[in-house]
């Protein structure tokens, strides 16, 4: 693939050919040479997308909220893209990604684009390539992109760094007042949504988040919704929240600081995996594998080996 | 070359029902190595829209009787993403068979080999 092929994709994706973004996501997907040419070239596109992430325990109904989301998210957007991210198996690196079973038959035709993702051994509830993926739809100027993450459970929070507002999909029954106060998915929500709401629990889990959610100070206050997806009841009340968190969130000024924030944290990401990947290359190198032969022997300190590193990867900075 | 970077898009048409095929023919493509896009019952626009947005190597239907509606969603297919492999299971009667082929679809009837299906996944998508 050389660039210039690459950049002809780019051209036809940004111009609205459907088969040539689809083509580019897989590149991106498989090929980290046309992933960075693709960031290069698109680094200084303005991002103007929404994001809005769905996460939340296996099961709980992310896709089926998504897929009854859909006739009010194009209503209020014309076209909407979905990036819908599901687990590869550790041991073969096959997956079955099946979220996309739950919404077909929109009828919605062109203005809907929806894609699977296969985390691809990440395990931060997204694959790697996402944000690359969401950078692309942006430029190709899909204005929201519903992000859904694989099931989680209670560290895997990586969509808090690409998503304008998270929500938080959950069923009744839902753990209990420890579960709720407990560090991690509670405090990654900016709406939450309690699906499957004709099951016995539902006022006992929206009094647990309700206190839970109470000791945190957010600028927004953080509401919570009831919805049968299966059956379309509570979408609208769910839409209506979304729109309402987007409105408050651009009149406090929080979406310039939501873009800065997710800029930082990607510029963070990519930088710690490139020195992974600098120093799993260095580690196999000939010198390398000597100075780590000698830490591991305990005649070389870890600063000195820290040392020897950098001043190989950087021989001009010494 | 690995089959992990393969991408199969997998869909039903005709009866809504037979589901244990296709879903354990996902899961041996699956546990091949392959990333499987489910999508169950589907019309024509559906597996056509996904078949172009999701970039798949390999389309797999199932065809639950009414093959009219499958040789549809075939040809839709083949014209919108020409040259793109297509493989058919499920229930198929030997004449209906015979019409898929002189499509270009390669048959699976009942009774094939997981193995052979995978085989074929791996031929039709170049990895093997």
């Amino acid at each position: 693939m050389t660039d210039a092929c690459v950049n002809t994709l780019l051209a036809q994706a940004t111009g609205g050919d459907r088969s040539a973004l689809a083509r580019l996501l897989s590149l991106i997907e498989s090929n980290p040479q046309v992933e960075a040419h693709v960031r290069v070239a698109l680094a200084t596109t303005e991002s103007k997308a929404v994001v809005l992430g769905i996460t939340g325990p296996p099961g709980a109904g992310k896709s089926t909220l998504i897929s009854a989301t859909l006739p009010y998210a194009v209503q209020a957007y014309q076209r909407t893209a979905v990036l819908a991210v599901d687990p590869s198996s550790p041991f073969t690196g096959g997956a079955l990604l099946g979220d996309r079973v739950r919404m077909q038959g929109h009828g919605l035709g062109q203005n809907v684009f929806i894609r699977s993702m296969a985390s691809r051994g990440e395990s931060g509830g997204l694959a790697r390539t996402t944000a690359t993926a969401i950078q692309l739809l942006d430029a190709c100027d899909w204005p929201l992109i519903i992000l859904e993450t694989l099931g989680i459970g209670q560290v895997e929070l990586d969509v808090m760094d690409l998503a304008t507002a998270v929500v938080v999909v959950l069923n009744p029954g839902w753990g209990d007042t420890f579960q709720a106060n407990k560090a991690g998915l509670t405090e990654a929500g900016d709406i939450f949504v309690i699906n499957k709401a004709d099951k016995d629990g539902v006022q006992r889990t929206r009094v647990d988040l309700q206190d839970s959610l109470s000791l945190l100070k957010t600028a927004i206050p953080i509401e919570i919704v009831e919805t049968i997806a299966a059956e379309k009841h509570g979408i609208e009340e769910f839409w209506h929240a979304v729109e309402r968190y987007l409105a408050a969130a651009s009149k406090h000024g929080m979406l310039t600081e939501i873009q800065l924030k997710r800029r930082r944290r990607l510029l963070f990401r990519l930088m710690q995996r490139d020195l992974e990947s600098q120093l799993s290359a260095f580690t196999r190198s000939t010198v390398g594998e000597q100075y780590m032969g000698a830490v591991l022997a305990g005649t070389m300190s870890i600063e000195q080996f820290k040392a020897h590193f950098f001043a190989t990867i950087m021989p001009s900075s010494k | 070359m690995d089959n992990s970077q393969k991408r199969i898009l997998m869909a039903k048409t005709g009866l809504d029902g037979h589901w244990r095929g296709p879903t354990i023919v996902a899961r041996a493509l699956r546990d091949a190595g392959f990333e499987v896009i489910m999508i169950g019952m589907a019309n024509t626009n559906d597996i056509v829209s996904a078949a172009v947005d999701e970039d798949v190597d390999l389309v797999g239907l199932n065809i639950g009787g009414h093959i009219d509606v499958a040789i549809r969603a075939i040809q839709q297919v083949q014209a919108t993403r020409p040259g793109l492999p297509i493989f058919a299971g499920g229930t198929i009667p030997p004449h209906a068979a015979k019409e898929l082929e002189a499509l270009g679809v390669e048959v699976y009837p009942p009774g094939s080999q997981l193995a052979d299906i995978v085989d074929a996944a791996e031929r039709l998508t170049g990895t093997k």
